[in-house]
């Protein structure tokens, strides 16, 4: 097994501010940035505060911007740095810190709660429910996710712009207003209530330019983009209304291969 | 005087999984006002990790199924010791938990039919796990957030609170359950966060707090697995039940070093998986132990019919329980067969194309790509056993979920014990959340509304609070927490892991005794806020009691049996079937902390009712039930 000595620079501080630190700290072969702060905690500095829990990629917990870019600690290896570079960790940009690696994510909770839930279909009873797998594979990719929101943290319609966020429920919520939009038995046309629409007039659809810088980031590969935001705009608003759908099919077209 | 915050509720669910999520919406549904509190985000419960799937006979894929088969296979998985009646309430209740989840929005894999599709799993007969992919504790935990945040949406539209009957403490942690005189009175909580500490009162508490395996080295469970509820229900009094009984997952993966631990679920054997040693044979045929021979294939032809026709043939043993294959890799490995780095072999390469892999296997396959440069489409994976599930548990009431001789307190969930006897079956876990989380919501709220409020004392407060602050006072020469908890996790794995001997687990009693006396002075540095080793300084109590409990529990049952397994007595002893081992705590708690902190206690377990035992053939019974049983 190899070992070798790794630099880091790591966010430090609270919410009355802080600095970037710089770190050397033994790393072994096939180690990940999270195993890395964990050597950190247990021989350095043991209150180091950061967020993980399965490090498996299942639980969105610990996210963090590696080199800028938000990734999942657990799931970033090491193999993908050179020996000679420096490791930035900081934490995600978008949300208020709590301190060191640790955000205030509650924005995201927030938006949760304004998307209305699944509305069962009146008169089928439980166990009665009959869908086909085609008709589900649709809202189950959007149901892969985790919640680690670097989606959210990435999307430059709030990720600089703290005055769009009452307005906007980001990629992740408005992803879950398509999804149960697309659920085979939501019943909430029934119930009076249009989920194209309320994405449009409640939870900020229009602000997003279908950039596709959420899609990138998804550590779980959702198409946030194309399949979720992009039809959900479709079936909102009249296409001839919204250019960027017409420029977005465009752009899709010519870079499908 | 310490000040602290108090609120009042009427029932408090400690853990937001599966068990406490579930307790929470039937709790609320129930008219009781009620807070949850976790130590991580909501929605991020170890539940989520759960991949294969969630049993329930629901009979869609084969429909023999019922709730007789799943009852059988369950007490045979867990060799009989289960407490009966929560097997048959379980089997029972699962088809309706599962079907209700539908009803809130979950969106499972379907049958040609349109059902929900249901797959094989180890020691089922029929496939039986409602599954999505290999992702389903996601699904479970996120239909269950999305249900509760519809209840909040509910109580916004008629107080203008969303918070105004039930309630989320994300963050948070409990260190001690508050009592007035036996009866449960609230808990007593810190904020991550702030480091602030906060008193729920309530006159019901939940405990749906998982397991214990952060006390292994290799395991697949996530921090938050310190025993914190198995603890917290100790030192309020509540005695735990067969606590030596700890499962072993026969797949974990062994490397690279970092990963060690992590999960392959069963669905890789269930889906056609099979296990080879480094001699390319597929040495399960040689380990299938008499009580289950005349249920599992003799050829690996016949093994592989199965697959297509599981009516005229018989499973192949790559799908024996847990424990069984557990063992038989650990054999091999210890013969000299293992892989390169101390596992055995595990391919689904040779045995599916590779786009059929992807889809039914999404997460393994992303999982070996990123963390260990393996493409389980085109190669073998490497696995061995790791440290997965805790059997033993809280003492309880099948019916109520209610603990013993602790009023107003109740558990579920992987904290409780009884259910799954020595051994669980994959996919009973998170059924065995729902069944029992809603009964426990369900009796808690009912006690609740009857019980009236019992005081919370300020002394207890001022207990409550000195213990959590100690690590900020320790003096010179403080122990560093960390090390501990590595020192204690060695220990545990290497003395009291998947084989076990008398003079190794003696031995682990002795150590634990004295880093109970170094774990007194561990100390932290920092303040309050979001302080990992502050945080780590408290669960080590929490481990160090449940790590006793299991050491204690193992030296005394002198069998094997389930997730127990004794080298110094390999075999399975009839005698010791109707036996349960409880811990109690001593009490009251010795001043010396190198003293044993548990007392072992025997009883019997109640007779199995004739109409169940009446589901099983003579024969098997007479391998199972102690002589004086067969005759009562
Ligand atoms: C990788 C993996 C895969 C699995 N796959 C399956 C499967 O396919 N099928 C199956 O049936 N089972 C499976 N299991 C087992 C199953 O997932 C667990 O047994 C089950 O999820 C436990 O649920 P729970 O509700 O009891 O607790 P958890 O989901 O673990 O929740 C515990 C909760 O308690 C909180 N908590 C703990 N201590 C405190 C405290 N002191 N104060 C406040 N809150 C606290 C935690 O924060 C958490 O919210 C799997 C397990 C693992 C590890
Ligand atoms: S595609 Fe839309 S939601 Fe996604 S990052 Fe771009 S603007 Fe944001
Ligand atoms: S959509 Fe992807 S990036 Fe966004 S929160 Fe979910 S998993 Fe994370
Ligand atoms: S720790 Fe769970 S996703 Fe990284």
């Amino acid at each position: 097994m190899t070992t070798y000595d790794a630099r880091f620079r790591i966010w430090r501080g609270d919410t009355e501010g802080g600095e970037l630190r710089d770190f050397t700290v033994e790393v072994h072969d096939g180690e990940v940035v999270l195993d890395i702060v964990h050597r950190l905690q247990a021989t350095q500095v043991p209150d180091l505060a950061v967020r993980w829990n399965c490090k498996a990629g299942k639980c969105g917990s610990c996210s963090a911007e590696v080199n800028g870019r938000p990734r999942l600690m657990c799931m970033t290896r090491m193999s993908t740095f050179t020996r000679e570079e420096t490791i930035s960790v900081t934490p995600l940009r978008a949300f208020p810190v709590i301190r060191d690696l640790v955000t205030d994510v509650s924005f995201n909770y927030r938006k949760a709660r304004e998307v209305p839930a699944f509305v069962p279909p009146q008169g089928v009873a439980p166990g009665a429910y009959r869908m086909r797998q085609e008709d589900v594979e649709r809202s189950q990719e959007f149901r892969k996710c985790i919640e680690c929101f670097l989606c959210q943290d990435t999307c430059h319609v709030v990720r600089d712009h703290e005055e769009n966020k009452p307005a906007f429920a980001g990629p992740r919520f408005l992803m879950r207003v398509a999804e149960l939009d697309m659920h085979p038995l939501d019943a909430a046309q029934e119930a009076g209530l249009d989920r194209k629409r309320a994405a449009q007039e409640d939870h900020g659809l229009g602000l997003c330019n279908i950039t596709k810088c959420c899609t990138e980031v998804c550590p779980e590969g959702i198409k946030i983009t194309d399949n979720a935001l992009i039809p959900l705009k479709e079936r909102a608003v009249d296409r001839a209304y919204d250019p960027l759908v017409w420029l977005g099919n465009k752009i899709r077209r010519r870079t499908a291969p | 005087m310490v000040q602290v915050d108090r609120q009042q509720w009427d029932v408090v669910v400690v853990g937001a999984g599966g068990a406490g999520l579930r307790a929470a919406i039937e709790a609320r549904e129930r008219g009781a006002r009620t807070a949850v509190i976790c130590k991580s985000l909501f929605g991020k419960a170890h539940t989520v990790m759960a991949e294969g799937g969630i049993a329930a006979s629901m009979g869609n894929v084969n429909e023999g199924d019922n709730w007789q088969v799943h009852f059988r296979d369950t007490m045979r998985g867990g060799k009989f010791l289960n407490q009966w009646r929560m097997a048959e309430l379980h089997a029972k209740e699962a088809p309706d938990r599962v079907w209700e989840l539908e009803t809130w929005g979950a969106l499972f894999d379907r049958t040609p039919d349109g059902r929900i599709s249901q797959r094989n799993f180890g020691g089922h007969e029929y496939p039986r796990l409602a599954h999505v992919g290999d992702r389903t504790g996601l699904e479970l935990i996120r239909t269950l957030q999305q249900k509760i945040v519809q209840l909040q949406q509910e109580d916004f539209k008629e107080y203008g609170d969303h918070e105004a009957r039930l309630k989320v403490f994300q963050e948070c942690t409990v260190t001690r359950v508050l009592k007035e005189g036996p009866r449960v009175s609230g808990a007593f909580c810190y904020e991550r966060e702030s480091g602030r500490f906060f008193v729920l009162e309530a006159p019901a508490v939940v405990l749906a707090t998982g397991g214990i395996g952060k006390s292994f080295k290799t395991t697949s469970n996530s921090w938050e697995y310190t025993g914190d509820g198995h603890a917290l229900a100790l030192l309020a009094g509540a005695p735990l039940l067969n606590m030596e009984f700890v499962q072993f997952h026969p797949t974990g993966m062994v490397w690279p070093p970092s990963v060690k631990g992590i999960l392959v679920t069963e669905s890789v054997r269930g889906d056609g998986g099979v296990l080879r040693n480094s001699e390319g044979k597929r040495f399960m045929f040689d380990y299938v132990p008499d009580v289950f021979k005349e249920k599992y294939a003799e050829s690996e032809e016949e093994g592989d019919r199965w697959y297509e026709d599981p009516d005229h043939n018989r499973r192949p043993p790559e799908l024996l329980p847990r424990d069984e294959v557990a063992r038989a890799i650990n054999s091999e490995v210890k013969a000299g067969r293992g892989s390169p780095h101390g596992g055995v072999f595990l391919d689904v390469s040779t045995r599916m194309p590779a786009e059929r892999i992807r889809r039914r296997l999404p997460s393994m396959y992303h999982q070996f790509k990123e963390l260990a440069d393996v493409d389980i489409t085109a190669e073998a994976m490497e696995v061995g056993p790791t440290c997965h599930y805790v059997m033993g548990g809280i003492a309880v009431d099948s019916d109520s979920a209610a603990t013993v001789g602790v009023p107003g307190l109740f558990a579920a969930g992987e904290v409780a014990g009884g259910m799954h006897g020595s051994n669980r079956l994959g996919g009973n876990s998170l059924s065995d959340l729902l069944v029992f989380g809603r009964r426990a919501g369900l009796h808690a709220a009912g006690y609740a509304a009857s019980a009236g409020r019992p005081a919370v004392s300020q002394a207890e407060i001022e207990a409550a609070a000195a213990e959590a602050l100690a690590p900020f006072h320790a003096d010179e020469g403080a122990e560093n927490p960390y090390t501990l908890h590595q020192e204690l996790q060695t220990t545990m794995n290497d003395l009291v892991g998947i084989i076990r001997r008398a003079g190794e687990m003696a031995e682990a009693l002795e150590r634990l005794a004295a880093l109970r006396v170094r774990a007194a002075r561990a100390g932290v540095e920092g303040h309050r806020q979001f302080n990992p080793g502050w945080h780590l300084a408290l669960d080590l109590r929490n481990m160090l009691l449940v790590s006793e409990c299991v050491a204690r529990a193992a030296l005394e049952r002198t069998e094997s049996r389930g997730g127990h397994t004794r080298e110094d007595c390999p075999s399975m002893e009839r005698d010791w079937r109707p036996v349960n081992l409880l811990c109690r705590p001593v009490d009251p708690a010795p001043a010396d902390p190198a003293a044993g902190r548990i007392a072992l206690v025997r009883t019997r377990t109640e007779p199995i009712r004739p109409d169940l035992l009446a589901l099983f053939e003579k024969d098997e019974l007479v391998k199972y039930l102690a002589e004086e049983e067969l005759y009562e």
